[in-house]
């Protein structure tokens, strides 16, 4: 594509060059476009949002002095052993299938090294990822794909997902391409077939089916490990009130940011609600149900564009107890990166740009099943890579919070964010800066 | 465990008395083996879940929602009717209801055995991975909906949308059918296809003539996305 130099040629706002292209290729193929990654319009997010850095009315920190806690305990209100992590920043489930073995044996590397916890995906456990990871969540997904007890009792913590951000109310796909005989073997299916993996469980419906089918997860387990429950944000104030009434040790709230490896474009960017808009809903249901932010209570994950320590403070900040990454972790590991860019541009991308994970021919290595692909990460570099990253997310998140004045970053509040735009300030039931004004909230004064 | 009753051949376990967590408890329990009889489940769910010894349990009475989920090695057998999910994700070993079985019975289920002697709602043998299913009655609609692998016998009718979206598993039915889910075709029996079925009705405890069952299996049309499928998504 090329910018015309003509003043006098004019693109359209509402057919663009991106809206032709998806009507061309319609029009060509008959097929709606399938791509990876998350949302990639514009939304209301975290940087729609500020810190109130203490001055006179409130006492901070010292920076490199005093200590600020970032340890956080999940799973406590039922689980004999919950789990006990480090930073509150987790890797969130992606699939050995959609993943590379070498990548999802650098993101155990990764997370291990920093007393985090890593999370399987559609496709069951993998032997590496189970070695790798010091702490390893084990997803419970609709299609059930790998799932067997002997990995359940393996986990350190087991994630019921009925949904996630990219496509709250769909189930996932993984073409082709991916289905090597190895990824095939562990779903049951023949290889080189696309896959359908189903958008509803198959043996319950519903919060009451939900909190039985709970029980059976904790006895199968005896009662050792931390249910989550993990959905996309839509509804997130109802969500979360029925995964707690189903029996959620910790609920995992996925803004419709996060990261896909294949899903309908027209899914990606049309269904769900901002990460932003759904953290206040969550956090009010929570606290409705008196679990929020209790050593007996239900710990809530958002996930969902986290790119920054500024995002995940401000996660923290409107309630969440820990933030889970996917997107932001590829990239760490190489996903887009220049380096590159050259064998980007042979298959019709670039660096920065590149989308198509379903295809499978990812030059990081990272979304792949080609081996001869999957060379080009090293999962020892790229675990270091993923380890500095998240070290420097929680210094991040650790240096706003001692300019709040806060020991600990989940003693971060809503009280120390305002909002820059009328619509964020809405969404996070945080005051547009520099009034009290919270769009929506009854009017009360000082 | 004060309810607890050992005999010189089984340990029975009475729900009335026992809490069901002490129950699974007891028969988690490593190098675990014997007969063991569980009395008064009056509906209770998850019943001799997660059981992984080579151990036969009785469960004298009707059962909720997933008894002898994700079983592993164990014989079970269920005198009275199943809730939802009995046998779900089953590993191997097998599990045997005298009466009826509720929806999504052996629910994608990988190995082993279900015998329901009575009909099977619906949904029956969903997202199936491998296991062998066997229903003396009928099964109710959507049954083997994206079934993968194993085989489905149903002995009486099945309902409406039966195998859709199947992928490898068989499906061999004595009765009528209500009608067929997407991509789901009835296929030749062949010899092997006879002698299997007759393997599968004698494991459950049956003699019929194999010759009087249809197969179904995946027409594998909808194995690639393509919009010349689309009526069929």
């Amino acid at each position: 594509m090329s910018t015309p130099s003509s003043w006098a040629l004019r693109e359209s706002a509402t057919f663009d060059r991106a809206a032709i292209a998806a009507i061309d290729n319609a029009a060509e193929t008959g097929l709606y476009d399938i791509r990876g990654w998350g949302a990639k319009r514009a939304l209301p997010h975290f940087d729609d949002l500020l810190f109130l850095g203490a001055s006179m009315s409130r006492y901070p920190l010292e920076g490199y002095r005093e200590s600020c806690g970032t340890d956080v305990v999940l799973g406590a209100r039922n689980a004999k052993y919950p789990l006990h992590l480090d930073i509150p920043v987790t890797i969130a489930g992606m699939s050995f299938g959609a993943l590379s073995g070498h990548a999802k044996d650098a993101l155990g590397r990764g997370a291990s090294e920093v007393g985090t916890s890593t999370t399987t995906g559609d496709g069951g456990m993998t032997p590496e990822e189970r070695g790798q990871s010091k702490h390893l969540v084990y997803q419970y997904l609709p299609s059930r794909y790998g799932m067997n007890p002997d990995d359940l009792r393996k986990a350190d913590a087991i994630e019921v997902v009925l949904g996630q951000g990219a496509k709250p109310g769909g189930g996932g796909m993984l073409l082709g391409q991916k289905i090597s005989d190895r990824v095939a073997g562990m779903r049951t299916l023949p290889p080189g077939i696309d896959q359908r993996s189903a958008c509803r469980h198959p043996d319950w419906t519903g919060p009451d089916d939900l909190a039985i089918k709970i029980n059976e997860l904790r006895e199968i387990t005896d009662w050792e490990k931390p249910i989550y429950v993990k959905v996309g944000a839509s509804r997130p104030y109802y969500d979360v009130k029925l995964a707690v009434h189903s029996g959620a040790d910790v609920v995992v709230l996925d803004g419709m940011q996060g990261g896909t490896a294949a899903t309908q474009e027209v899914f990606i960017e049309h269904v769900g609600i901002p990460t932003l808009a759904a953290i206040a809903p969550a956090v009010r249901a929570l606290q409705e149900l008196g679990v929020h932010r209790r050593p007996d209570g239900v710990q809530l994950i958002v996930s969902g564009g986290i790119r920054t320590g500024a995002d995940v403070a401000k996660a923290l900040a409107l309630g969440a107890d820990a933030v889970a990454i996917g997107t932001a972790a590829l990239i760490a590991l190489g996903d887009n990166s220049p380096k590159h860019e050259a064998e980007y541009a042979k298959i019709g991308s670039a660096a920065g740009f590149y989308d198509d994970f379903q295809d499978g021919r990812d030059p990081a290595g990272i979304n792949t099943q080609d081996p001869e692909l999957e060379k080009n990460l090293d999962p020892v570099e790229g675990g270091r890579r993923l380890a500095n990253y998240l070290r420097v997310l929680t210094l991040e998140a650790q240096t706003i919070a001692r300019a709040c004045g806060k020991a600990h970053v989940t003693h971060l509040e809503p009280e120390d964010l305002v909002a820059l735009t009328v619509e964020s300030a809405a969404m996070a039931r945080v005051p547009l800066a520099g009034t009290e004004w919270i769009p929506g909230a009854p009017v009360t004064g000082y | 465990m004060d309810t607890l009753t050992s005999t010189t051949t089984s340990t029975t376990y009475d729900l009335g008395e026992t809490p069901l967590r002490e129950v699974n408890a007891a028969l988690h329990a490593p190098g675990l083996s014997g007969d063991f009889v569980i009395t008064g489940p009056a509906g209770a769910h998850n019943v001799a879940c997660g059981l992984n010894a080579p151990v036969k349990v009785t469960v004298a009475g009707h059962v909720g929602y997933y008894a002898a989920g994700m079983n592993q090695q164990a014989e079970v057998v269920i005198e009275g009717n199943a809730g939802t999910g009995v046998a779900e994700n089953m590993m191997s070993g097998s599990v045997v209801v005298t009466g009826n079985a509720s929806q999504s019975a052996a629910a994608t289920a990988h190995g082993g055995l279900l015998v329901v002697h009575g009909d099977a709602s619906a949904r029956c043998a969903i997202s199936l991975k491998g296991a062998d299913v066997v229903v003396g009655g009928n099964v109710g609609h959507n049954s083997a909906f994206m079934a993968q692998a194993g085989r489905l016998v149903v002995r009486g009718n099945a309902g409406h949308g039966l195998g859709d979206s199947l992928y490898e598993t068989r499906i061999y039915v004595r009765g009528e059918v209500a009608s067929l889910g997407a991509d789901c075709v009835a296929k030749e029996m062949g010899p092997e296809h006879l002698e299997e079925l007759t393997g599968l009705l004698k494991a459950a405890g049956y003699d019929d003539d194999p010759a009087t069952y249809t197969r179904y299996g995946s027409a594998r049309s909808l194995y690639h996305f393509h919009s010349d499928n689309v009526s069929a998504y």
